[in-house]
């Protein structure tokens, strides 16, 4: 094992010699765990990320059921906002604006620091902006469940939550899949903006690395090849799940 | 559907109900209420705070003022950016989308590779890609063309415009019932005769949403050329706030930011979905 770790770092250090591809993240420890770690950062972003804005999206969905109309208004209002204005910007709003006015809080070592790091904010910020397509992705799976269920549910005395909980959402969350796996991926493209505040996810270390090594054309394809390969996994983990949910003979 | 006495959660039909049309619609009544309320509760809470720390400063309201029409022009080059990006990923990608639909194998698969690719990149990386490895000009046989930064970046952000746009041009021809093909076949026209002729004129109306679509996704996704370091509404902004050094302005300030671009960007998607119904509809 060793030994083939080596040949592998010999053939990179040979690459670089020979024709001036340098691919230091192949020969070099600290450029290979600076990337490992961005890549880490990266999918561990991706992962709570998507989980939060999943949870939204069904909270989401479900407030938008509600039957007091100002609770619809304003999760429309959320939506709305969120949708069409830029994640950058939404970024920037709270990581520099409500940052900002939040009070400093002492730390372990007595230092004053913010009370949300900027990872935690990347993770607040991008959750919200793919959570509110999310909600409309669910709103629209809902929409897509015949009414005839619901109905059945109610005359079996199912709660409104029972209902929501063990019957809507789970058929319309497959009927969601496709839309949702879309912005899914969508959301994981969209963590690179957390290098504008820092996060040291894989664009940033990949930085790094390059504003270093100054390898700027290799880092540079290593980086788009890794993130085309992320969503690949991402899509073939969400193809997987949707054959795995697949009800016999339920074909909205 | 037989109207049964059962409680139906009364959520639900209100779902189904579309807002109007009218200003108030287009503009996002609501929406727009929150964001102003937010937007006048800061500047509220910014001038009480100035004026509590020192007499005599200007009011963040007058702040704000003073720094719009600068930001203002930073966010008219975003559109700019944004209409040529559009323009530039609209040709290319209509070819690529045509290449995708060709009857040539090769040509087909090579296209679908194209598209996967620059589908599946981040944004951002893709600009990254074109600050940093595209040449400061290029050389022709006859002339030498400077690539400033600015060009390098709309062509940044038309690689994954121009993968979006194929696939709803992908999308558009396969929505075309194959009997079309066959009765221009019939009438002996030439493949690109049917495409030019038949096929494109009666897709062009559906593709016409999912494109505008895109050109939202685009507009808010300019603010990203500030982070390679061109000069738009988002660097203006953070330079005018790092001028002043006010922290009271912070919020104020990215909340018109973000206004401005939820009145340009909510307009479309209403459109966008106005279209789609009314092209339902007709189909």
């Amino acid at each position: 094992m060793a030994t083939g770790m080596e040949g592998i770092a010999d053939f990179f250090r040979w690459l670089n010699d020979a024709h001036g591809v340098n691919l230091s993240i192949f020969y070099d420890a600290l450029d290979r765990s600076r990337f490992l770690e961005g890549l880490w950062t990266t999918i561990e972003l991706s992962i709570i990320c998507i989980l939060l804005s999943l949870a939204i999206g069904i909270l989401g969905a479900w407030f938008q059921g509600s039957r007091f109309g100002p609770v619809r208004r304003i999760v429309q209002a959320y939506i709305q906002f969120f949708r069409n204005t830029p994640p950058l910007v939404q970024l920037f709003f709270f990581y520099f604006a409500v940052g900002n006015q939040l009070p400093h809080v002492l730390d372990e070592h007595g230092m004053l620091v913010p009370p949300i790091s900027n990872v935690g904010w990347a993770i607040l910020s991008l959750s919200l902006f793919a959570g509110a397509f999310n909600v409309e992705i669910f709103r629209a799976g809902i929409e897509a469940v015949p009414r005839a269920m619901v109905e059945a549910a109610e005359s079996l005395g199912y709660s409104r939550l029972g209902v929501f909980w063990h019957v809507l959402l789970p058929l319309a969350f497959r009927v969601s899949l496709p839309a949702l796996n879309n912005n899914l991926v969508n959301l994981v493209k969209t963590t690179t903006l957390a290098y504008a505040i820092a996060v040291p996810e894989l664009l940033y270390a990949a930085a790094q690395i390059w504003s270093e090594v100054l390898n700027v054309r290799e880092m540079m394809n290593v980086l788009l090849v890794t993130y085309v390969a992320l969503i690949a996994v991402l899509v073939a983990l969400m193809g997987r799940w949707e054959r795995a949910l697949h009800i016999p003979g339920y074909n909205p | 559907m037989t109207p049964l006495p059962v409680l139906l959660t009364p959520g639900r039909a209100a779902l189904c109900r579309s807002a109007g049309y009218g200003l108030r619609g287009l503009l996002g009544g609501n929406t727009l209420a929150v964001v102003l309320a937010a937007f006048c509760f800061s500047i509220l809470a910014g001038e009480a705070r100035a004026e509590a720390s020192a007499a005599g400063l200007l009011g963040v309201l007058a702040l704000l003022l003073k720094w719009a029409p600068l930001i203002f022009q930073g966010f008219l080059f975003n559109l700019l950016v944004s209409v040529l990006s559009m323009l530039a990923g609209t040709v290319l990608g209509l070819w690529l989308g045509l290449g995708r639909v060709s009857q040539f194998a090769a040509l087909r698969r090579a296209s679908s590779a194209v598209i996967q690719f620059f589908r599946n990149a981040p944004w951002l990386v893709l600009l990254f890609y074109c600050m940093f490895l595209l040449p400061f000009s290029v050389t022709l046989p006859f002339a030498t063309i400077p690539l400033p930064d600015a060009a390098k970046a709309v062509i940044g952000l038309s690689l994954p415009v121009m993968a979006n746009v194929a696939e709803i041009v992908r999308g558009g021809v396969r929505s075309i019932p194959l009997e079309q093909w066959e009765s221009g076949e019939a009438l002996a026209f030439s493949r690109r005769q049917i495409l030019w002729m038949v096929i494109l004129p009666q897709c062009l109306r559906r593709m016409i949403p999912p494109w505008m679509n895109l050109y939202a996704i685009l507009t808010m996704s300019t603010t990203l050329i500030s982070v390679v370091g061109i000069q738009d509404s988002m660097t203006l902004a953070r330079a005018a706030l790092v001028a002043e050094g006010r922290t009271e302005l912070f919020i104020p300030m990215y909340l018109m930011l973000l206004s401005w671009f939820f009145l340009y960007c909510y307009p479309i998607a209403r459109w966008t979905t106005a279209l789609e119904r009314r092209f339902q509809v007709r189909i």
